[in-house]
């Protein structure tokens, strides 16, 4: 049984729909992402997972239970959320903003220096809150998501105002979360962080679930075009041009000693076969596959 | 009720609580509090041309005249942003995502918020007294007692209305102003108004109408709840002269502030579900 189960979800305001029917389900231990444009529901759905926003219809479990009622409230026990836009208390300590919060989460507060250690902020736990960056902020959120050592976690923009060094700490930690067992669902707008790093991913746009899957799933699906980057010995353009003159080539662009050419996924062997007989004028060759971000790009853009 | 964790309550109750002792909101609340209660209980009577401590009765008819125009506006500012900045700063979605249900979590603002108020309204007013009922004698700690009482209960009446506001309303500017017309109607206007109807009128309802329009103000009924037991004083308040001694009782003015604490807050969880 999967771990999150979203069923027919539609949340309307009016006429205006934030979420038009939403079938999902996340499975336990899964890094899940949630991209799209801004708008597209993402958060609304986020809100609807926690109980934050009631759905107009359709039914979300978690763990087989509705997201409601009094039931629910153990469920949250096991559930961390670092929100998208954070909002913490600026004359608590850091400290005393995780005491406070693991109060409300029935949680042992001797484990929360230990957090503040982990996100790397010992050194500013009896700071006031009111003096943190914006990065120093953002691990404190994460902290706190990360109180009662939940099963599962709600990030949303997680690594928002995070500095290249946060952003590798805080996918080092979730990597150790992961081992753990523990489900995450995260949005994120640098497709690029998490490319590498979700398993399944589920692309939103207008309220809708547009695509679903992994992200090798998702470019095969999108039919986009691979590319193949080659490194040209001199003289080797025409040749080149040659070798692949009876090859479906979506694109051939030529810049002095590199050559980009790009192509449908099934004839990708072909052009490696006849860019193979050019050994002699040939380099390098380096394929390189569409990134999420092309792929977003891709549904956006309505592009095959 | 049921399902009610107290224990979440008193964790927000406490943050708030802390939250006032630590910005000095109570210590500033209790300070004025004193301050202004032992001026008025000695130059009260600076116009008749005397000044000094004089009798209980008087003295707490100053206070009540202090306390009904402070205590609604301190009430009101303390609670008309309880719930609406939380909103509007974006905590109150990571709150709620905690395991604690959106009446918990009114109930525990308004708790604390409560506590705050009773502090600085005992220790402010209790302060003072002290060195009233050293100058008044013993006699004077019962009716003194029975005003702070009163004065918490004002205290509450508001804060319950201000909590209210602040669900209602969708941002904190329309909070405060939505706080301050509250303050205007009930504690300037209303009373106005009830004489205005009472001159035009020449009395013809004043028994039948104007006991049930007064308690639709808490303001009021702390006044009368305060001053009736005094006869000297009762004359001086036009109002509460119209008002019939059966229904002076001082347990019925009591519920009826006590529903005027419940009633608002009744509608804020309703609301805020």
């Amino acid at each position: 049984m999967a771990l999150i189960d979203i069923q027919g979800v539609h949340k309307h305001y009016g006429k205006f729909a934030a979420v038009g029917g939403v079938d999902l389900q996340v499975e336990e231990g899964e890094l899940f992402g949630l991209i799209g444009h801004n708008g597209a529901g993402k958060t609304t759905l986020f809100k609807m997972m926690l109980g934050l926003l009631p759905a107009t219809s359709g039914e979300i479990r978690i763990g087989g239970q509705a997201v409601r009622g009094a039931a629910f409230r153990e469920v949250r026990r096991r559930i961390g959320y670092l929100p998208e836009s954070l909002a913490l208390y600026d004359n608590l300590t850091g400290l005393e903003t995780l005491h406070f919060f693991a109060r409300l989460k029935g949680v042992d507060r001797a484990g929360c220096d230990a957090l503040l250690e982990r996100v790397g902020l010992a050194g500013a736990a009896r700071q006031r809150v009111r003096g943190y960056s914006k990065g120093m902020r953002q691990r404190l959120g994460f902290a706190q998501a990360l109180l009662g050592s939940p099963r599962l976690l709600f990030l949303d923009e997680p690594t928002n105002g995070l500095d290249p060094q946060g952003i590798l700490e805080f996918y080092r930690i979730l990597a150790e979360l992961r081992q753990g067992g523990v489900t995450v669902v995260l949005t994120s707008h640098i497709l690029a962080e998490i490319q590498q790093r979700v398993d399944r991913l589920a692309l939103m746009r207008g309220g809708l679930v547009q695509a679903l899957g992994t992200v090798q799933a998702l470019r095969e699906a999108r039919q986009l075009p691979v590319t193949l980057r080659v490194a040209l010995r001199p003289g080797g353009a025409e040749p080149l041009r040659r070798a692949v003159a009876g090859i479906e080539v979506s694109s051939i662009a030529i810049d002095g000693d590199t050559a980009r050419l790009s192509c449908r996924r099934d004839h990708k062997l072909a052009l490696i076969g006849a860019l193979a007989e050019l050994r002699t004028w040939i380099a390098d060759m380096e394929l390189v596959e569409p990134t999420l971000e092309d792929i977003f790009l891709g549904y956006s853009e309505g592009t095959a | 009720m049921n399902g009610i964790e107290f224990a979440q309550i008193g964790v927000i109750a406490g943050k708030e609580f802390r939250d006032r002792l630590r910005n000095r909101w109570v210590l500033a609340v209790a300070a004025v509090f004193t301050a202004f209660a032992l001026v008025i209980a000695y130059f009260g009577a600076a116009q008749q041309g005397a000044v000094g401590l004089r009798g209980i009765d008087v003295t707490i008819a100053s206070l009540v005249s202090l306390v009904i125009y402070l205590v609604p506006l301190i009430a009101l500012i303390l609670g008309y942003d309880a719930i609406v900045a939380e909103r509007e700063r974006g905590s109150l979605d990571l709150l709620l995502s905690m395991p604690i249900t959106r009446l918990e979590l009114l109930l525990g603002k308004f708790a604390g918020l409560a506590g705050a108020l009773g502090v600085a309204t005992f220790v402010g007013f209790g302060l003072a007294g002290v060195l009233l009922v050293q100058q008044l004698g013993g006699g004077a700690l019962y009716h003194y007692g029975g005003f702070m009482l009163s004065a918490f209960l004002l205290s509450l009446c508001f804060l319950s209305l201000a909590v209210m506001v602040s669900v209602l309303a969708h941002d904190r500017v329309r909070a405060s102003g939505v706080a301050i017309a509250l303050w205007f109607l009930y504690v300037l206007v209303y009373d106005l108004v009830l004489l205005g109807i009472l001159v035009v009128t020449e009395g013809r309802f004043s028994l039948n109408f104007f006991p049930v329009l007064l308690m639709l103000n808490p303001a009021d009924i702390f006044r009368i709840l305060n001053i009736f037991g005094f006869e000297d004083v009762r004359r001086i308040y036009g109002l509460a002269t119209v008002f019939p001694e059966t229904l002076a009782n001082p347990w019925l003015l009591g519920s009826a502030m006590v529903f005027w604490i419940i009633a608002p807050l009744g509608v804020a969880a309703w609301r805020f579900k």
